[in-house]
């Protein structure tokens, strides 16, 4: 009974806060997008019409035909798939990275906390693009292997965020208590702290994701990331810059997405950090 | 007859919430004369603070509704405009409070800092300075000298509620509003404090207005004492009469919920049920779903305050009816 | 009636590095906690007294094997802890319990109050099931609604959190319990109920108290046994009347004095104030502790550390010049 209400009061919360519902109908728009490509793509993102090559969007092809005569809206819409797994799997390996470093270095501090957070200095200090670039260098051309690279540069604010809200939550008296009948570290760092970052994490999340998507493309963008022909908008972006003049909307669909799904979870982060925050909650 | 320096009349203060609003301050009702120590006692919630900041006009401002008077020297000071408000601040009221280094600008020394006020009035710097000095001995800081070149964060928390009281001097106001101004320092800090308000007191005929929890204080420096109770005044009088004789059964119950001596003298005296929420003001005594006494009149009708003698009133309808 | 020690320090020690200088190089000690003996009997409460800086927090944590010790010996149960290792010190773990102040931080915010007072006794072993059946037992000990069970550490107020830390700490039947201001944070009529709690579950338990405070009147009425702390050293130790009474130590009568009188008659009583702030750990010379506050300081308590001397046969006192009683 009381929990009904408490989930309701929750979501008229959620429900007020208007960047939070417009960010989440964003996103939802695109998963959705992602999920039904298959049947709402009029053609198949590979297939080359070869005789309507830089056709201008028209009723046949809304997004108008790109260089080798394929269907611009069909790869903008199988693009997103590419967009949602950059997401994915960039924001899970950041996180695994920055969350793990950031609370080994809060929780035991000391010379953990010295090595560590060096090497998260460092990171820090080198411009993401560059870095990332040598590391695809090494690993080889891909969009896996430019989502791993970009990862690599990007977990250091993470790492940052989690090491200062342990250092704060190490000392408080409930994990004191847990260390005192005889917790584990690992049990301490996980079921006792890592729970009261996950709010901010959240909110640190989806204000970081634009960024990554934004990184994997500048890399697609270059040609070190998804080759051709898989539906990238970076990718697309890249193709159509050289034939800007002639075909302006090989960029502009493309670039637009791109947009769209940055300003989503910009919008949401912006909506879960006033409504996560407990300041606010508490008034 | 002492002259009266500061009066309270009728004043309530509520506070918009989401559920409506919250009534923080009811109809209070009490009156400070110069060079006199007013202690406002009560727990958490129950509207000390409130009081105590809206004389300064000092509320959060933007969602609370304040009517009643405060009239201080004869004038209401809610009629007061932004500019008159400024001129009182700090130059005829001062405020002092829990903890003195979120008053303190990190950035200054704690010597120019006092001084700053000093300069206001158009003095020169060294005489300024030298003003300070003496400022800083009257609060018997230690090596006063030095420690006006200090930062706020190289001194103790004793040493900055000194610094605070300085500062407060250096304006000479008429009352001092001292908000819980030991709660956060140690017994012997906390004494040494309490012996300069005194002084204080004596030296200067400074009224004090002392917003605290700690009947301690109280009884080592108040000379007249108001208990609240969830935004009611529900006792006031002379600080002797009240510890001699409390009237009003939450007085007596909290009173005696102090350990004053060791288990072997019995278990303590416990209030059930916790301070409610007042959200919606209808007649009834606010105490009454907390107090043992409490018969149907309690929960119906407000009761009025009645005077037990000449400095002291209280608000209970079994007052004289019922021996406890 | 033979007394059993539950507590048994002897000359325990807990000092903290300081590296000073812009390289690091030169080191001090902050001695937080130095060559403190001190016995606690089964069954008894002993309240330890101090000001801010005075070790009695780090004591705690030495006690509760939070914080390693840096010398002497510390004993519970007759259980030397040094020796103990592994399954025998998760034993001992379970046997002395915590309570610490802030009532807001005691609890884990993301866990209910029932996966809270059954975590310690999982990590012990218990199975699920009892430790649900015992986690509602020890809510009726505290005097607390079972329903509250469910509820998350932000929908209480600050005594109900006190009540369930204090439910928590004895889900393992503890033997010691260490209350680190337990009730500091909480209002008048609370901590009333709080620590008449206490002094029940004391009595029908049979438990050892080390209630660290620095309310006086608290310690009073708490205490059978008050250990008076400055700046890391214990000064005097007794029995509650005694101290209270009769304190020898010139700073334990600073201390008494200082603390308000709750009888606006007694105002012009006399009193020795205290000058001077508590201190600091780090600027302390080859002497006593509190040389630089006492009045009654010679050039003896400058340059030796007084030894600790009985008065009576349980009344201990660290002090050259212990005061007269009339």
């Amino acid at each position: 009974m009381e929990n009904n209400s408490k989930w309701k009061e929750t979501l008229n919360e959620c429900r007020k806060n208007k960047s939070f519902m417009i960010g989440l109908i964003i996103l939802i728009s695109i998963c959705l997008v992602a999920a039904l490509a298959g049947v709402i793509a009029p053609y198949d993102y590979a297939e080359q019409y070869v005789g309507e090559r830089f056709m201008a969007p028209c009723a046949k092809y809304p997004f108008g035909t790109d260089q080798l005569g394929r269907d611009m809206l069909s790869r903008v819409i199988y693009g997103s798939r590419t967009a949602l797994w950059v997401a994915f799997l960039g924001g899970s390996l950041e996180l695994i990275i920055g969350v793990v470093v950031g609370l080994l270095c809060g929780f035991f501090g000391k010379w953990v906390d010295k090595v560590l957070l060096f090497m998260t200095d460092v990171t820090w200090c080198i411009p993401g693009t560059i870095l990332a670039l040598a590391v695809v260098t090494i690993l080889g051309k891909g969009l896996t292997n430019s989502i791993i690279a970009i990862s690599l540069v990007a977990w250091a604010s993470y790492a940052r965020t989690v090491r200062a809200k342990t250092l704060s939550l190490r000392n408080m008296a409930f994990v004191e208590t847990g260390k005192a009948f005889g917790e584990s570290n690992v049990a301490l760092m996980f079921r006792y702290i890592l729970p009261n970052i996950v709010p901010s994490l959240i909110v640190l999340v989806s204000l970081n994701l634009p960024g990554t998507i934004m990184s994997t493309t500048t890399l697609s963008f270059l040609g070190l990331g998804s080759q051709p022909p898989s539906p990238d908008w970076g990718l697309a972006i890249s193709d159509g810059i050289s034939n800007i003049t002639r075909a302006p909307w090989l960029s502009l669909y493309p670039g637009l997405a791109l947009v769209y799904t940055t300003f989503g979870f910009n919008l949401l982060g912006e909506g879960l950090r006033d409504l996560l925050d407990p300041h606010m909650k508490s008034q | 007859m002492s002259e009266e320096l500061l009066r309270l009349d009728h004043l309530s203060i509520d506070y918009k919430v989401k559920d409506g609003y919250l009534s923080a301050v009811n109809d209070i009702n009490c009156v400070i004369n110069k060079g006199e120590v007013f202690a406002i006692v009560g727990e958490s919630g129950c509207g000390k603070s409130t009081v105590a900041h809206s004389i300064m006009n000092l509320l959060p401002g933007g969602n609370e509704e304040i009517s009643g008077k405060i009239i201080f020297k004869g004038k209401n000071l809610r009629e007061c405009n932004q500019k008159e408000m400024e001129a009182i601040r700090g130059k005829e009221i001062g405020m002092i409070f829990q903890n003195p280094l979120d008053s303190l600008n990190p950035v200054y020394t704690v010597g120019s800092q006092t001084a700053e006020a000093i300069l206001l009035d158009k003095v020169d710097k060294t005489e300024a300075w030298n003003r300070v000095l003496k400022l800083f001995r009257d609060v018997k800081m230690p090596d006063a000298e030095e420690r006006m070149k200090s930062f706020p964060h190289e001194l103790s928390g004793g040493m900055r509620q000194r610094v605070m009281i300085a500062m407060m001097l250096s304006r000479n106001p008429e009352l001092l509003i001292a908000d819980e101004p030991t709660t956060a320092l140690d017994v012997t800090i906390e004494a040494q404090i309490l012996d300069i308000l005194i002084q204080l007191k004596e030296q200067f005929n400074t009224a004090i207005m002392l917003i605290t929890h700690n009947f301690g204080l109280v009884a080592e420096i108040a000379d007249k004492i108001g208990i609240m109770y969830a935004g009611e005044m529900v006792e006031s009088g002379d600080v002797f009469e009240i510890f001699e004789n409390p009237k009003h059964p939450y007085t007596k119950l909290l009173m005696q919920a102090l350990p004053s001596g060791t288990k072997k003298d019995g278990r303590l005296q416990t209030i059930e049920g916790s301070v409610p929420r007042i959200t919606e003001k209808k007649p009834g005594c606010r105490f009454a779903n907390r107090c043992p006494y409490a018969k149907d009149i309690c929960f119906n009708e407000t009761p009025e305050a009645v005077d037990i003698s000449e400095t002291h009133f209280c608000r209970c309808h079994m007052l004289g009816k019922e021996e406890f | 009636m033979e007394q059993q020690e539950m507590i048994k320090l002897v000359g325990l020690k807990k000092y903290f590095s300081i590296s000073k200088g812009l390289l690091k190089t030169s080191t001090t000690y902050a001695k937080a906690v130095d060559d403190i003996s001190l016995t606690i009997n089964k069954g008894e409460i002993v309240g330890l007294v101090g000001e801010s800086g005075s070790g009695k927090t780090t004591l705690a944590r030495v006690l509760l094997n939070l914080t390693k010790k840096t010398g002497g010996t510390m004993s519970i149960d007759g259980k030397d802890l040094s020796k103990l290792r592994g399954k025998e010190l998760k034993k001992m773990r379970s046997e002395v319990a915590v309570v610490f102040q802030d009532p807001a931080s005691n609890l884990n915010p993301r866990q209910t109050v029932e996966a809270s007072i059954m975590r310690p006794m999982i990590i012990h072993g218990v199975p699920k099931a009892e430790a649900r059946k015992k986690a509602g037992e020890v809510l009726d000990m505290v005097k607390m609604d079972r329903r509250y069970l469910n509820s998350y550490p932000h929908q209480l107020s600050g005594g109900q959190l006190q009540r369930i830390a204090i439910a928590r700490a004895l889900a393992l039947n503890p033997k010691i319990m260490i209350l680190d201001e337990p009730t500091s944070a909480l209002d008048i009529s609370v901590q009333a109920q709080i620590l008449n709690l206490l002094l029940d579950l004391q009595e029908t338990m049979g438990l050892t108290y080390l209630v660290i405070t620095h309310d006086l009147n608290v310690i009073k009425y708490i205490s059978d046994k008050i250990a008076v702390m400055y700046l890391g050293r214990l000064v005097e130790f007794g029995p509650t009347d005694e101290i209270a009474n009769h304190a020898r130590h010139p700073y334990t009568k600073g201390l008494l004095d200082a603390a308000p009188v709750l009888d606006p008659k007694l105002r012009g009583r006399e009193k020795e104030l205290l000058g001077g702030d508590p201190g600091s750990l780090i600027k302390i010379g080859e002497g006593c502790r509190f040389c630089d506050r006492c009045k009654y300081v010679t050039e003896e308590c400058k340059s030796t550390m007084p030894e600790n001397s009985m008065v009576t046969p349980d009344h201990m006192v660290a002090c050259f010049h212990p005061l007269d009683l009339e």
